[in-house]
């Protein structure tokens, strides 16, 4: 992508100017990121309201039935987690449709092809939103709520005269978190990647409403297939992309974070519908880099 | 070097051809203007030289191939497409440490000293500007680039006249210098008269008139000619005669000054009426030709 050599051509003209700054590819990508957090701060808002109303609900849970105080406190962290998380992940769905489709709406394309940074960085620097950004500031928030939680319930129980020490035993903060972490970075970073993919590539070709174009032929197959076939193949796939891949031994019945937790990075990383996903992916998303290239304003 | 060849440029949309088969040659240091009616392939031709568009044909932009290599290009070619596309969210500041951050080129110091000039905050967005401050805005950061090649699609449409005034002086006297292009579109070709070096006049598609403006000026006259004169004037073959205030005004390709004078008002006419006067010829003879 960034190719130096590019940039000092041997015409006599060029000795005159000022020799011009050298931007490398990453500074680009940087730069290209940091805009997309300035047009759509919905990005960082929209989990950081989730995660203030959750807060505000935990409080007013802890002051008004005191009768709650002594069961067990890891269930409210992990829905603070699945709440906070659960809220990027909606954004990010919503972004990545509107991404590619709205400077295109704007005609605001225009301006930005007028710069040089070419269409791969562009795209990548919006497949970057929902894939890293959104987890990484999810899973920030996410920490620093339960901590927030973590406090509060500790001034509560030390005001109401329990001992600390029986919470502290009952919590392991870190195992928490780490298991956070695992959790965003394998499922929504490597294993939704498919599913960004396909909204930036809708993104990039509707001529409008990208929303019903990304999930109306979905639909159709689905109602297809249950008609002239009578099985539902690809609903099942659509299912096993959401959930994520099951570990053997884990019910059903468990929630989603722990399931997917419990799988090993092994179990993870040999698991062929990770690869198969990735793969699509990044077919979706040369088909999406490619026609930024073709699209014009609409 | 040139700075823009083109042979055989050429597209179509659909049955629809934009852009005719076009050769095209614009020298480095020249300011182009590019004069034609809606719709007669301005922008496609401008879009393809900008590497926004797929086209038919050898096009070299600054020794690269536009449509492949549009971010290289960019770097040594910037553009103006239209007041609206700056992004109405964007802040000002914002805008400068983006073209900071990307542009290898940018001079923020520069553009900051040319929005110092103008009434534009840097905490304003660019949907609390007006659409002369967007362009005053716009131009700021296209100046503070250090191109070779400046293209501007219609800059200044829908301004008001202090604005345009402000827009072509400010291009003039702080920015172009004889080693950078600039090619221009407007419909106000009387505002950039002054400004340009070469016109071209195109029309459906295809390049029907191309000169310098020192040639343009030794070889056009108008005269208003005196009634008595008409039938001598109309001997020497104008290329087009026009009426007004009930007096005719004929327009003379290559005809000795002094041999006008003597007919009445001679002057150099204004690119507009040698446009007008071009088209209607080329409609005339293609009329005469089917026939």
């Amino acid at each position: 992508m960034s190719a130096p050599s590019n940039t000092v051509p041997g015409s006599p003209l060029e000795s005159q100017v000022t020799a011009p700054a050298v931007i490398t590819a990453s500074r680009r990508m940087y730069w290209s990121v940091r805009r997309e957090l300035w047009e759509h701060r919905s990005i960082y808002i929209a989990p950081l309201a989730a995660a203030a109303v959750f807060l505000l609900a935990f409080l007013t849970a802890l002051t008004l039935s005191p009768a709650h105080r002594h069961e067990p406190l890891d269930i409210p962290y992990e829905l603070a987690a699945a709440l906070i998380m659960g809220t990027g992940f909606i954004v990010g769905i919503f972004y990545s449709l509107d991404s590619l489709y709205g400077e295109r709406r704007d005609r605001s394309i225009l301006f930005w092809k007028s710069l040089p940074v070419s269409d791969l960085t562009t795209v990548l620097s919006k497949f970057a939103i929902p894939l890293v950004i959104l987890p990484l500031l999810s899973f920030a928030m996410a920490v620093v709520t339960q901590f927030v939680m973590l406090l509060l319930s500790t001034a509560v129980l030390a005001g109401s005269g329990l001992s600390v020490g029986t919470l502290g035993a009952r919590m392991s903060f870190f195992h928490l978190s780490l298991m956070l972490l695992y959790h965003i970075l394998t499922v929504h970073g490597l294993w939704y990647a498919p599913i960004y993919g396909w909204l930036l590539l809708i993104s990039a070709w509707a001529p409008r409403s990208p929303f019903i174009w990304a999930f109306l032929p979905p639909f159709v197959i689905w109602g297809v297939e249950k008609i002239a076939f009578r099985t539902s193949h690809f609903l099942g796939m659509l299912q096993y992309r959401l959930t994520g891949p099951e570990p053997s031994t884990t019910a059903r019945s468990g929630n989603l974070m722990e399931m997917m937790s419990a799988l090993t990075p092994v179990q993870f990383f040999s698991n062929p519908g990770l690869w198969v996903g990735l793969a699509v992916a990044a077919i979706f998303l040369a088909a999406a880099v490619r026609l930024r290239r073709y699209r014009e304003p609409i | 070097m040139a700075c823009i060849e083109a042979r055989g440029l050429r597209k179509a949309f659909g049955t629809t051809i934009a852009v005719d088969s076009i050769n095209l040659r614009v020298e480095e240091g020249r300011i182009l203007g590019l004069i034609g009616p809606n719709g007669a392939g301005k922008t496609t031709a401008l879009n393809a030289i900008l590497g926004l568009t797929p086209y038919q044909g050898e096009l070299n932009v600054l020794g690269r191939d536009p449509w492949t290599e549009r971010d290289q290009l960019m770097r040594d070619a910037c553009f103006i497409a239209d007041v609206a596309v700056l992004p109405r969210w964007m802040r000002v500041w914002q805008a400068l440490d983006y073209f900071a951050g990307v542009h290898p080129r940018f001079d923020r110091a520069k553009a900051e000293g040319f929005l110092a000039k103008t009434t534009i905050r840097l905490a304003s967005k660019v949907r609390e500007l007006s659409k002369g401050m967007v362009a005053q805005l716009h131009l700021a950061l296209v100046m503070a680039i250090d191109a070779k090649l400046l293209v501007l699609d219609e800059p200044t449409l829908g301004l008001d006249i202090l604005y345009r005034k402000q827009f072509y002086d400010s291009l003039l006297n702080d920015y172009f210098d004889r080693s950078r292009t600039i090619v221009v579109t407007t419909h106000q070709v009387e505002e950039i008269q002054d400004v340009l070096t070469d016109i071209m006049f195109i029309n459906r598609g295809r390049i029907v008139f191309d000169c310098s403006m020192e040639e343009f000026e030794s070889r056009y006259l108008e005269v208003m000619v005196n009634p008595e004169h008409i039938a001598a004037a109309r001997a020497l073959k104008p290329i087009h005669e026009r009426q007004v205030f009930g007096r005719s005004i004929l327009l003379f390709d290559r005809v000795e000054r002094q041999q006008l004078a003597a007919l009445g008002d001679v002057r150099t006419p204004s690119i507009a009426d040698l446009f007008v006067a071009v088209l209607s010829n080329q409609s005339g003879a293609a009329q005469g030709g089917t026939r």
